[in-house]
């Protein structure tokens, strides 16, 4: 896939002094962190922490109460600079628009920008549905699709983009193990060849030290820790090793009767 | 309702402004037209016979006995294309296809399809409102046209067959154009112009604002069809009003 590029470097993101309330429940209290160029930044931490919705505060789908985010040093309030960087976001449930077929979503960003003819268009849909492991499924209804298909429809209607910005929210769930192998690899993949920037949410942590240049692990709205995989493998705070090692260890003769 | 009034004009201004785009959204304008069509031609049609029916019932019993049978056809005319074409079809496209609206488009924003549109900076008042706003705007009328052409059919044939009315047909149609004027028809299309954009704006507001799930988009659904009749009969009032002087 190539250049419709109006630019194609891929850009720095800065959280500052991030709050968010819902209702007068704080979610987000207070995050700061940076995600340098073309790094691969995973965010980790328990359910119900606030990661969906920190996603959604840098790709400006929520309004900070408080605090900023930058883009290349440039407050994505500011009008206009939202638009001068192409992102992307796969959400958690797929979010395809379920009047379409899956070609037309996939296609939906170049179809809709007129960035090019629809010939050229059906072969990128094709491309990309291939890189997918979905080859040849435009034709389907996203209602026909299982969960973990949608999520892949989702992440090629993310590639057709060609962002300078992708973010993933938690690409595996819900796919089986040789299939989340496969997207760990795209991630990595798209990350060469565009230089891309990526921000991860899963709770997947064979994904998270497989793809991750840096690490933040982040509970009830505040970041905990934030460092390469090593690190935060080898880290001594209770809370963190808990999280990271948990293990299955049910205790299996309580459940026999 | 009243309190979303200033949201609701603000989706229009919005509306408005994305109009320069609508050739590029025409197909699926033409979609959401051929759909409304398809939804209530059939039940316009049956629906505006019975009217035209029973208005010339009601009244004609009464005027033949008093011996004014021949102005069936004008009054009859006149109460279709003024009042009862315009109101009645916007009532039944506000329940057939206001609700549609806001079901799509709740439904649409609860499973986070608004969300993923806006991050591929597809606006969805140009991508989702618009076509429909445009669409309803054209249906409508036209739709009016045909229920009153339909009403006044139906209307002559009650006055022929009923023994108690019994006026024929080429003196109840010689009464109507004696009576109706292009201005008759003009004042019920421009009513029914304004009741379309109430239901689509309406309805695609209410759609937008739709929070939850399933429960939320019922509730959408309700308000969008209950607030745009509400709407239009208040509104039906004040167009009188001001047509009148014309
Ligand atoms: N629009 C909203 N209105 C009210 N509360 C919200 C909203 N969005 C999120 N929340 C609340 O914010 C908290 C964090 O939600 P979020 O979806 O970010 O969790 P998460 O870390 O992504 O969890 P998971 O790993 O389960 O996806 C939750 O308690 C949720 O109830
Ligand atoms: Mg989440």
């Amino acid at each position: 896939m190539s250049d419709h590029s109006k630019n194609s470097h891929s850009v720095s993101v800065q959280v500052h002094g991030l709050r968010k309330s819902f209702d007068g429940v704080p979610v987000l209290r207070g995050l700061d962190f940076e995600v340098h160029r073309s790094e691969v930044f995973v965010i980790m931490g328990p359910s119900g922490s606030g990661k969906s919705v920190l996603l959604k505060h840098i790709i400006g789908l929520e309004i900070p109460d408080q605090g900023e985010i930058l883009i290349d040093g440039e407050s994505i309030q500011k009008p206009g600079v939202m638009d001068k960087v192409r992102m992307a976001m796969v959400f958690q449930s797929g979010a395809l628009l379920n009047s379409l077929t899956v070609g037309e979503n996939v296609g939906l960003y170049l179809t809709e920008h007129r960035l090019r003819p629809p010939e050229d268009i059906a072969r990128v849909v094709a491309e990309s549905l291939e890189v997918v492991g979905l080859k040849g499924l435009e034709n389907r209804s996203p209602s026909e699709l299982s969960g973990g298909m949608k999520k892949r429809v989702a992440l090629a209607r993310a590639l057709v983009i060609e962002p300078q910005l992708i973010l993933y929210d938690e690409p595996t769930s819900e796919l089986d193990p040789l299939m989340a192998v496969t997207i760990a690899e795209e991630i990595l993949n798209l990350k060469r060849r565009t230089q891309v920037t990526s921000i991860v949410v899963s709770h997947d942590r064979d994904l998270a030290f497989g793809v991750a240049d840096r690490i933040a692990i982040i509970n009830e709205g505040k970041i905990l820790f934030i460092g390469t995989p090593n690190e935060v493998k080898n880290h001594s705070d209770p809370l963190i090793k808990k999280f990271i090692h948990a293990e299955l260890t049910l205790d299996r003769t309580r459940t026999t009767p | 309702m009243f309190q979303n009034i200033g949201e609701m004009l603000l989706l229009f201004w919005r509306t408005i402004q994305a109009l320069p785009f609508a050739w590029r959204q025409r197909q699926k304008t033409l979609d959401q037209l051929f759909e409304i069509g398809n939804a209530s031609l059939l039940m316009a049609c049956i629906l505006s016979l019975f009217i035209g029916g029973v208005l010339a019932l009601q009244a004609g019993s009464v005027l033949v006995q008093r011996g004014l049978g021949n102005v069936i056809g004008g009054m009859v005319g006149v109460s279709m294309a003024k009042e009862l074409g315009p109101v009645m079809m916007s009532i039944l496209i506000a329940g057939r296809i206001g609700s549609s609206m806001a079901a799509e488009i709740g439904s649409m924003r609860a499973y986070q399809e608004i969300d993923a549109l806006r991050t591929m900076n597809i606006n969805p008042i140009h991508y989702l409102v618009l076509p429909r706003l445009l669409a309803i705007a054209v249906a409508l009328p036209l739709l009016v046209i045909f229920s009153v052409m339909v009403g006044w059919f139906g209307g002559a044939l009650v006055s022929a067959y009923n023994q108690m009315i019994g006026i024929s047909f080429e003196a109840y149609f010689n009464n109507l154009r004696q009576v109706v004027d292009v201005g008759d028809v003009a004042n019920g299309l421009i009513k029914s112009f304004v009741f379309a954009l109430v239901i689509g704006v309406v309805s695609c507001h209410q759609g937008l604002q739709t929070i939850g799930g399933p429960r939320g988009i019922g509730r959408s659904v309700t308000k969008a069809v209950v607030n745009s009749i509400v709407l239009i009969l208040i509104l039906d009032y004040f167009l009188t009003r001001i047509l009148i002087n014309f």
